[in-house]
């Protein structure tokens, strides 16, 4: 039982990343219907600028608790430019073309993004600073981190903020009306150029924050880590309906869960596979995802 | 040109520069130490100048200033190709063949290695152009089939002592098997999703031969493969020799990559061919015209995979070793870069994306840490300027479902 409710607070620490990254998807995706596959790439950068931020902002004798929460705005706005960059250079003169191009484009920047984070910042494994984060909270067998105490804090303040923004704002209106349908909301005044590129920068933004955030509890950071929870988090967005934020983050945290629950009761090895088995599942028999599709039923 | 307009362009390069200062210097400038700025400026200024020479390049091309070479070229290349058209059709194509055929005689080592990268993805480019070339069927998992093969030749050779020639088939057709099985539950999905699933199978596949100890020896790869024999004859009786030497390979990858480029030829211009092209093109209506889009789709998989597998067979034959690092999601996205740098659909452009990307890169080898860089870079750019590729096939049209969405 104890084994079970560590793996059930594992679960949704593990859970409440993948959400983050795959909110990122999902928005681009609702947007302008493209699987952005430098999503990834973001979280990676993420890690590096928040092990970066980390131990410059404690070299300058900065209290941890400021330095964490400061790195953590710091690095999301580092990402948030990035990613209006790569949208700016790859993915705008692409906007009428077919959607193979833009895919391969991404793809491109992808390779492009996690060569040039290996180049500046070499080869091997970055260690983060983990003293601040150490110890925990105990309830007999069962241990909470602070680590995962952050995590599951920064991720709910996060989702809060966006459904927020999204829901509650004039900003997230023009969001939601322009992936509803662009060209009408082009015409009654809506900049769409400038919603996709806010879109493509909440989304690094939060990808961002899922980096160092892993990067803080695993302890390290490499410049290929994005690849493998870009393409859990895209599935995660895919299984709660591409396009649908209540659903990316559910998918989220189904896929953490079954991941965690997999490592720890099936085999640890083979913990993706039911990740992705879990998500062609799913797909094969709700072929729009659990939530459904968020966008114009034309498709699919 | 107006003044005007360039002037917009002289703003927005840099703006471009300004902003790609402002990306680079926080991942090299902050330091536990303090903030340095030199290494930035280095790497950026030598990007800026790399930069500002493209971009005056083009400037002067826009303007017309370089029309006295392009005009020339450009008359050249056109009192070329009336002759070359009067060219029967097999002439070009038979010395392509001629020279490939001397290739080996003409070249060191080290070429014929490359020779043979670029004909091992030549295969693998048009086994996967059966798929998403011709069919529509984005497949972002393709290098699973190559692991299939490769793994199906190193294991019945290391167990079972199996020839190389008997194999083949035997891969191709257990390429084929696991074509279905992939292909089978992705039937009803498209474009995205079906890109998301055939990710995750490939996914799965690799994660299955890195960790099935017991079969695949995990990450440690199979050693001892077997290279493949052939009759020799030798001081007066035939005899079989394994094929150590280079050059040898090289023929038997050669044969199967013609075998491949007659196959793929043949495919597409038979009706199952058509009926995938009509599939591609619309498949409601494809179905609606009564071609059976089930079977023909699992058959574009099935197909696809054989190539695949084909390949896998010689790599593992060539490497006399197998390992789960070479069926990676990175040699998917090259095999499907090559298939659309050179041209969806059509056999000529794929061999070109093939050659454009094994072999210029090895001739850059001095920047071999930036060989990736400038993939990514390239394949970005590429699709901005020349989305239909380097040698576009002759009929293609839009997806249905892609009209309408930018």
């Amino acid at each position: 039982m104890e084994y079970f409710v560590q793996q059930l607070i594992n679960g949704i620490t593990l859970g409440g990343v993948y959400a983050l990254v795959a909110l990122g998807y999902t928005m681009v995706y609702g947007i302008i219907q493209l699987i952005n596959f430098a999503h990834g790439e973001f979280f990676a950068a993420g890690g590096y600028m928040g092990v970066i931020m980390l131990t410059w902002l404690s070299a300058q004798g900065v209290p941890p608790t400021v330095c964490l929460v400061l790195s953590l705005i710091l690095t999301m706005g580092y990402c948030a430019l990035l990613a209006t960059a790569v949208e700016k250079v790859a993915y705008k003169p692409l906007r009428n073309s077919s959607r193979l191009s833009v895919l391969l484009s991404a793809l491109g920047m992808s390779i492009f993004l996690q060569n040039g984070l290996m180049l500046t910042q070499g080869v091997y494994d970055k260690a983060y600073p983990t003293e601040m984060t150490q110890g925990g909270l105990h309830f007999g067998m069962v241990t909470l981190s602070y680590m995962q105490i952050i995590i599951v804090v920064v991720t709910a303040v996060l989702l809060v903020g966006l459904n927020t923004l999204v829901f509650r704002t004039r900003i997230g209106k023009a969001m939601r009306a322009t992936a509803q349908d662009k060209t009408m909301s082009a015409l009654v005044g809506i900049n769409s150029g400038r919603i996709i590129t806010i879109t493509f920068a909440i989304g690094a933004g939060l990808a961002a924050a899922a980096g160092i955030m892993v990067g803080l509890y695993y302890g390290s950071v490499r410049y290929d880590m994005g690849f493998v929870p870009g393409i859990k988090a895209f599935a995660a967005a895919v299984l709660g309906g591409i396009g649908n934020i209540t659903g990316a983050m559910l998918g989220g945290f189904i896929i953490g869960m079954v991941e965690i629950m997999a490592a720890g009761y099936l085999s640890s090895e083979y913990k993706d596979v039911f990740a992705f088995i879990i998500l062609i599942a799913v797909l094969y028999f709700m072929p729009t995802g659990i939530m459904g599709e968020n966008v114009d039923d034309t498709r699919v | 040109m107006t003044t005007l307009a360039s002037k917009r362009h002289w703003a927005s390069f840099g703006i471009g520069l300004v902003w790609f200062f402002f990306i680079l210097w926080p991942l090299m400038g902050i330091k536990p130490e303090g903030l340095e700025f030199g290494p930035a400026l280095e790497v950026w200024a030598k990007v800026a100048v790399a930069a500002l020479f493209l971009f005056v390049l083009w400037g002067l091309k826009r303007q017309g200033s370089l029309d006295f070479i392009i005009a020339p070229a450009g008359r050249l290349a056109q009192s070329l190709a009336a002759p070359a058209r009067a060219l029967p059709r097999w002439a070009p194509i038979l010395a392509v063949a001629a020279l490939a055929f001397v290739f080996p005689f003409l070249n060191e080592r080290y070429a014929i290695d490359v020779a043979i990268n670029v004909l091992v993805y030549i295969c693998l480019g048009l086994g996967l152009n059966v798929v998403v070339g011709l069919a529509g069927l984005l497949d972002l998992g393709y290098i699973a089939f190559y692991g299939v093969g490769a793994y199906t030749y190193a294991l019945l050779s290391v167990h079972f002592g199996l020839s190389f020639w008997l194999c083949l088939p035997i891969a191709a057709g257990f390429a084929a098997v696991a074509g279905c099985i992939i292909g089978y539950p992705t039937l009803r999905m498209r474009g995205d999703y079906l890109a998301i699933v055939t990710l995750g199978f490939g996914e799965i596949v690799r994660i299955v031969l890195n960790n099935w100890m017991s079969l695949t020896n995990g990450p440690n790869g199979i050693l001892g493969v077997k290279a493949p024999k052939v009759l020799w004859m030798d001081a007066g009786h035939w005899t079989l020799v394994s094929l150590r030497n280079l050059t040898g390979l090289y023929f038997v990858i050669l044969f199967l990559a013609v075998l491949t480029i007659i196959a793929v030829h043949r495919l597409n211009f038979s009706r199952i061919g058509r009926a995938w092209e009509a599939i591609r093109e619309d498949e409601t209506a494809a179905q609606l015209m009564g071609v059976n889009t089930f079977a023909l789709k699992l058959l574009a998989y099935a197909m696809g995979a054989v190539f695949g597998g084909l390949a896998g067979c010689f790599f593992a034959a060539r490497m006399r070793f197998v390992s789960p690092e070479s069926f990676t999601f990175m040699e998917s996205a090259m095999v499907l870069a090559m298939v659309v740098l050179g041209g969806m659909g059509s056999i000529p452009g794929v061999i070109l994306g093939a050659l454009a990307l094994i072999a210029l890169p090895e001739v850059f080898r001095g920047f071999e840490l930036y060989r990736m860089l400038v993939f990514g870079g390239v394949m970005a750019v590429m699709m901005i300027l020349k989305p239909k590729g380097l040698w576009p096939a002759k009929r293609v049209g839009g997806r249905s479902e892609e009209k309408g969405h930018a």
